[in-house]
């Protein structure tokens, strides 16, 4: 048993805290919120220099072979700043679908644009109507010669909006599970429809109209992709689990803050019982989180999928509930202010927000766990 | 960053486990896990087996016969041996009077009380809380007047404590007593240790809600207590009775116990049938079930965090602070399931050696038998250790600093 960071670890921690203080202000990421592509690229190969990009892809395929652990401390950064560029969507879960998914020469020969920041993928799963459902894929992939035609459409591709290459989840008619397929964003028969989300984070639906690929395009085996798909779902989980308790440890920071300075009928606001308890109700959310988040760090690579299922759903499950409470209590402490958008606290609390309804909300991996008890039952 | 025991961890983990097997009267593991009442032999046949194996002082450093296992090996120890049903031990001479007597007691009284609390010769209660003071502890009034005459020197004691735990059973008492009513409250405090025997003392049973007797009233009529009966400096009391307090930190969360309950409580949703299909398929009760599987999941991990910055020496952070909230919280959510299982089971008033208790032979599930006075006993676990609130409090100056 050991909680330590390593080294390296806290040396990557400490390299995007720099960055974040130096390049990251609240005004620094307002410039990109405006900006066209609601991201930059300037950001984006500052992380790569870092080395984030090349983390989680394995040391034989040209990455640094970082683990569970690593992605945590990264993410948690990634939350305490608000980061807007799409490393979740372009970097953690095309990782985890090509190192699952991919064989040995597509692992070695994505790996390398994708390590180094200059290519981005994104995978297009969720489709209208199937809520979280990892196994309802409906987007149809029909044999044509040696390839197939894609046609369907899907929805809240995180890093759609960006991304060169797609990985789309699909099934060809008659097949037991779903494949996946690599498919440029420029392909014909693609389109995008490029979006923002609620939390300024962009996204978007992709419409595949009979989309021809070739054999060449499958990622991996056809029809034996869903234990990849949810591989890397758990490991996204995972991811926003960290970043999620990088952001409420700072709008619990900032609400304390608040509670201390802002003054009424003559005294701080933060000498109200009330206030103080339901302060201290935030506080145990976050370190139950923190708690849940290592967990699901270091589960995320457990071989034992059901232990792994099991793990990951009952830190999702906390993670969800605390992102709710602290989310709308950080927001109820601070009054009027904390409604206006022109403070931080109302950022957090949208970021926190989607997190607790991305990749499956309370009920939906509540559900999952209790489903994992039922079977062993 | 690494969650599971080490290898040696792991050898220790059987160890205690093969001692708890071989060693634990299967009798009073029944009753453990039954959730039957347990009487003071129960309590004292697992102590004296401990003791024997020179593994009673669990927290203990090796120079007063303790065990000098870190703080992951006493979490260890206590897991492993809750969950084969072993009583817990009678915290109030091992964990809270023994470390004051080792840290702030003279030569003597470390040389008479440790040994006698190691050997379970005598049992201890706490004497702190008074009708007037509970969560204010310092406002306590039961008052000690020191006297020398022929008879030598010594405090007579006059006054009330409440609530002591099993005082029915205890052969000493340690006691907050007001020695001075001049400066703060905190100022006039001392620290007693106080022979049962002595006379004038009178022990009341207070009946709880679940119709057992579990606590007590001590009162004290002109109670002679010799001065070298004193724990450390007159009206220092109060120094003594925090860094009690503090002591008993990790312990409070209870996660040892709290995994046994839930296991009991599979096993329940699992047997008990509703409309002729087990409980577990009913998905309301599956996700009460979940969920409350899932918190103690995030407790345990956050006590090994804390055990983990012990046992390196760095300050543990807020986390400690909040072992006790969301511990006591978890039994009673556990407690509530429990009873919510037995439907309507939970309804006949049913108690051991209680003749106007319910005879129902249907109520054949022990499991169900006690579950309802469980639900009314496990209230307690939010108030008592200074209350929940009384928590919240300590959190909001010591840790956020509002």
């Amino acid at each position: 048993m050991n909680f330590s960071l390593t080294e390296e670890q806290t040396a990557l921690k400490d390299s995007i805290g720099k960055f974040l203080e130096r390049d990251y202000t609240f005004d620094d990421r307002w410039k990109v919120i405006r900006s066209p592509e609601g991201w930059s690229r300037a950001h984006w190969n500052q992380l790569a220099e870092i080395g984030l990009m090349a983390l989680p892809v394995a040391e034989a395929d040209g990455g640094l072979g970082g683990g569970g652990v690593d992605a945590m401390v990264v993410m948690e950064q990634i939350g305490k700043g608000l980061v807007l560029e799409p490393y979740l969507g372009c970097v953690v879960l095309p990782v985890a679908l090509i190192k699952a998914a991919g064989t040995a020469a597509q692992r070695t020969n994505l790996s390398e644009a994708l390590a180094s920041g200059e290519t981005l993928y994104a995978f297009a799963h969720s489709e209208p109507g199937q809520r979280y459902e990892r196994a309802a894929v409906g987007l149809q992939a029909t044999p044509k010669g040696d390839g197939y035609v894609l046609s369907g459409k899907k929805i809240s591709v995180l890093g759609g909006d960006c991304a060169d290459v797609i990985i789309v989840s699909a099934k060809v008619p008659g097949d037991a599970e779903a494949s996946l397929f690599l498919v440029p964003a420029t392909a014909a028969g693609v389109t995008r429809h490029a979006y923002p989300m609620q939390d300024a984070q962009r996204g978007a639906d992709i419409e595949f109209a009979n989309v021809s690929v070739g054999a060449d395009a499958l990622l991996g085996t056809r029809a034996k992709a869903q234990a990849a798909i949810d591989y890397a779902l758990d490991v996204a989980c995972a991811a926003l689990c960290a970043e999620a308790v990088g952001a409420m440890t700072e709008l619990q920071k900032i609400t304390i803050e608040y509670l201390k300075t802002r003054k009424q009928f003559g005294r701080a606001l933060g000498t109200n019982q009330a206030l103080q308890h339901r302060a201290v109700d935030m506080l145990m959310h976050v370190e139950m989180s923190r708690s849940m988040a290592l967990e699901a760090a270091v589960s995320v690579d457990n071989p034992d999928a059901v232990a792994r299922a099991k793990a990951i759903s009952a830190a999702k499950t906390t993670i969800n509930q605390a992102c709710r409470f602290v989310g709308q209590n950080a927001v109820q402490l601070h009054g009027g202010i904390g409604v206006t958008h022109e403070l931080n606290t109302s950022h957090y609390f949208k970021r926190l927000t989607m997190i607790s309804v991305t990749f499956g909300d309370s009920d939906w991996h509540l559900a999952r766990y209790g489903d994992a008890l039922l079977a062993a039952a | 960053m690494d969650l599971r025991y080490s290898p040696e961890q792991q050898v220790f983990e059987k160890e205690v486990r093969e001692f708890t097997r071989d060693n634990l009267d299967p009798k009073v593991a029944r009753k453990v896990l039954e959730g039957c009442r347990l009487e003071r032999e129960d309590f004292l046949s697992w102590h004296r087996a401990l003791n024997k194996k020179g593994w009673v002082g669990v927290g203990w450093p090796k120079e007063f016969g303790g065990t000098g296992w870190n703080s992951t090996q006493q979490h260890i120890f206590d897991e492993v041996t809750a969950d084969a049903g072993a009583p817990q031990l009678i915290p109030f001479g091992l964990r809270m009077v023994a470390p004051v007597i080792m840290n702030f007691g003279n030569k003597a009284q470390q040389d008479y009380h440790l040994p006698k609390i190691l050997s379970g010769e005598n049992w201890w209660c706490q004497g702190y809380s008074e009708p007037g003071s509970g969560s204010d502890l310092a406002s306590l009034k039961c008052k000690a007047e020191r006297v020398s005459d022929s008879s030598g020197d010594y405090y007579v004691v006059n006054g009330q404590k409440t609530w002591t735990t099993l005082g029915q059973y205890a052969d000493w008492i340690f006691c907050l007593v007001r020695t001075s009513t001049e400066g703060r409250q905190q100022e006039g405090i001392s620290f007693l240790l106080i022979d049962m025997k002595t006379p004038g003392i009178t022990v009341r049973p207070i009946i709880m809600l679940d119709q057992e007797h579990e606590v007590n009233e001590v009162w004290f009529d002109d109670v002679k207590v010799p001065v070298e009966n004193r724990v450390g400096e007159e009206n220092k009391g109060w120094t003594y009775a925090k860094f009690l307090l503090s002591h008993e930190r990790t312990g409070i969360a209870g996660v040892g116990r709290c995994k046994r309950i839930v296991k009991r409580l599979q096993n329940v949703a699992k047997k008990a049938l509703a409309n002729g299909k087990p409980l577990i398929e009913d998905v309301r009760f599956r996700d009460r079930l979940a969920q409350v599987e899932i918190d103690l999941r995030a407790l345990e991990i956050t006590l090994l965090r804390v055990l983990d910055a012990e046992r390196e020496k760095r300050q543990p952070g807020p986390e400690a602070s909040l072992l006790k909230i969301k511990g006591s919280e978890i039994q009673q959510v556990l407690t509530e399931l429990t009873m919510m299982a037995a439907g309507p089971a939970a309804l006949p008033y049913v108690r051991e050696g209680d003749n106007g208790a319910a005879d129902v032979e249907w109520l054949s599930d022990e499991a169900f038998r006690y579950a309802t006075g469980h639900y009314f006993n496990f209230r307690k676990t939010s108030i008592y250790g200074g209350s929940n609130e009384i928590q919240r409090n300590i959190i909001t100056q010591l840790v956020l600093g509002l």
